[in-house]
């Protein structure tokens, strides 16, 4: 027997490993219950090497970032090089600093906007395993954390807590394959699933062929899953396909579309209520005002530069008719009548006296004919066939001829009745 | 027969010429794993590798003893499945049976030929991907798709990627 067992000695304890493994695997499955100790103890001796690494990491990407990629534009004046990165690496602890104090300043405003009680924490490592989406953060149960608890961003839902350690804890995403939340839509508040697929997009699942999705459409947590708190930005729909037996619906998550360094894991949950509107990604750039202008206007026909210093009136380069109308009304104006206040019957204005200019500002019927541009009239209370103000030149003298073709046109039967 | 004269078989004299610095045995596994958890998180290309199976090929090769091929296949298993959230035993038999399959060539084949260490790395990847697969499906129920023709491009990335890295583990064993 004892030598059977030299002889056999390698297969034997290979067996006995893989029979260990296997009784471990079957205690987990059927209880459904990890076995936390082995987990702590890796994740113990991991986690507090990944954050020196991850620290490492942001210091000399920063610093290669900066430094090194400006190098070379200095390389023109030795003395100053050497002032000028002793500042950059100055200037580039200080961006750190800033940058450290920006996201911590998100998540601050973040955090007093939300009734939720949240902890801060900050992403150190992925998972092992290729195929699934599972990050570590440095927050764990010293903090408050335990397993279950929702983690968001300002943007939307990240995940949900898998595993609390005493050093750190794993967040599972919402992309995971094996993650799903409930989500209600915005606006048509449609329910459903969502649920991760291992893809940077995830799936809205349970809902019926009748519900109303559309593309575009937010989607906020519904507080069902007593997971997440209702009222958090979940993701937008991107696309909606009929489909046996629900709809087929992807769905972008907010939470994920820039990379995640720092997140808030909610210890303890308030619902809020879905927004009437979705919130605004991004800002909207908003150009400073024009100078005031400083140029004077070029010059404008008679007519129409009386019309536009009036009150209300419509500019030059209005329509036709606009136009028009404001010769008509500077005629009316010029006579003391205004318009819409005569009776039925009562004199109206003498409209043979039409002040003269171009085509834009000739009564119907002369528009064809260009005539030069009179001297602006600047005071829309002077008469346009009365005395020029000084400093201006009186129009030319219009024949009888275009006159009484003006007349015949502008002021014919019918025209001239405006009140 | 003597097999020992072909070029790929290894002499007994070569076998225990060379062994690791107990730093080594320490560090690297533990490097292999802080790689696996940080760097895809920013170098998404690099993904696709298993740098702790490529570890545990390693130095199961290079051990040629079929217990310490299996333990390190093992521990290295069970501090993946730790860290990726499966159930404890997924990797980790996975990972063991690797381990114990390559230090059994070791001992057999000089394994400090490059061709054979990319032909072994790369049918490790296959024989690990496939029972990970059967026992996914067969002890937890996954419903996983069979990527055969994506592990035969990852297994031969992952192969060469790996004798790289052997080259350079190399250096840190010592003479004896």
């Amino acid at each position: 027997m004892e030598s059977f067992l030299n002889r056999y000695r390698n297969i034997t304890v290979l067996l006995l490993v893989i029979f260990a493994q296997l009784v471990l695997l079957a205690v987990q499955v059927k209880n459904d219950q990890d076995v936390r100790i082995i987990r702590v103890w890796t994740v113990t001796a991991v986690t507090p090497v990944a954050r020196v690494i991850e620290a490492v990491r942001g210091s000399t990407v920063g610093f290669v970032r900066n430094y090194f990629m400006l190098h070379d534009a200095d390389a023109e004046n030795r003395r100053l090089r050497e002032e000028v990165g002793r500042l950059k690496i100055q200037n580039i602890f200080l961006q750190n600093q800033l940058n450290t104090a920006d996201r911590a300043k998100a998540l601050q405003v973040f955090q007093s906007k939300t009734a939720s009680k949240m902890v801060a924490a900050t992403v150190i490592g992925s998972s092992a395993s290729t195929g699934s989406k599972i990050v570590l953060v440095d927050a764990g149960t010293p903090a408050g954390i335990q397993r279950g608890m929702a983690v968001v961003t300002p943007d939307g839902i990240v995940g949900k807590v898998l595993a609390a350690y005493p050093t750190g804890s794993e967040v599972q995403l919402i992309t995971d394959p094996e993650f799903a939340a409930g989500v209600i839509s915005q606006k048509n508040g449609v329910r459903g699933t969502l649920k991760g697929q291992g893809t940077p997009t995830c799936k809205l699942d349970y809902v019926p062929l009748e519900e109303k999705v559309e593309v575009g459409e937010m989607l906020y947590t519904s507080g069902d899953d007593r997971i997440f708190p209702r009222g958090f930005p979940a993701g937008v729909v991107k696309v909606v396909r009929n489909a046996q037996p629900f709809k087929e619906i992807l769905v972008e998550p907010t939470g994920l579309q820039h990379e995640i360094d720092d997140v808030l894991i909610i210890v303890e949950g308030v619902h809020q209520q879905i927004p009437l509107v979705p919130p605004a990604n991004q800002p909207v750039y908003m150009a400073p005002q024009p100078p005031a202008d400083q140029k004077a206007p070029a010059p404008a026909p008679a007519g129409v530069a009386a019309a536009g210093a009036s009150p209300g009136a419509n500019p030059a380069g209005g329509t036709e008719a606009d136009k028009l109308r404001s010769v008509y009304k500077s005629v009316g104006e010029a006579q003391n009548h205004t318009f819409g206040e005569g009776l039925p019957g009562s004199k109206p204005p003498d409209f043979t006296k039409l002040p003269t200019g171009p085509a834009g500002a000739a009564p119907p019927g002369n528009t064809t004919v260009p005539k030069p541009a009179g001297p602006p009239a600047t005071n829309p209370a002077t008469p346009p066939t009365g005395a020029p103000p000084a400093g201006t030149t009186a129009p030319p003298k219009q024949p009888d001829t275009q006159r009484k073709a003006n007349q015949a046109a502008g002021a014919g039967p019918g025209q001239g009745q405006i009140n | 027969m003597d097999y020992s004269s072909g070029p790929l078989l290894v002499s007994q004299r070569e076998r225990q010429s060379k062994k690791f610095r107990a730093w080594v045995l320490f560090a690297i596994p533990l490097a292999a794993l802080l790689f696996q958890i940080s760097v895809p998180r920013f170098f998404q290309f690099v993904g696709f590798l298993d740098m702790p199976l490529l570890v545990v090929v390693y130095f199961s090769l290079m051990w040629r003893n079929q217990l310490g091929g299996l333990a390190i296949g093992a521990l290295m298993g069970l501090a993946q499945d730790s860290l990726s959230h499966d159930p404890l035993g997924m990797f980790g038999i996975d990972k063991t049976l690797v381990g114990y399959f390559a230090a059994s060539v070791g001992v057999r084949l000089d394994v400090d030929n490059a061709v054979l260490r990319l032909l072994l790395t790369f049918f490790s990847y296959l024989f690990h991907q496939c029972l990970y697969w059967v026992m996914s499906h067969a002890l937890l129920g996954r419903q996983m798709a069979f990527e055969g023709q994506r592990w035969l491009l990852l297994g031969l990335m992952n192969a060469v990627v790996g004798v790289s890295l052997y080259h350079f583990l190399d250096k840190l064993r010592e003479s004896v």
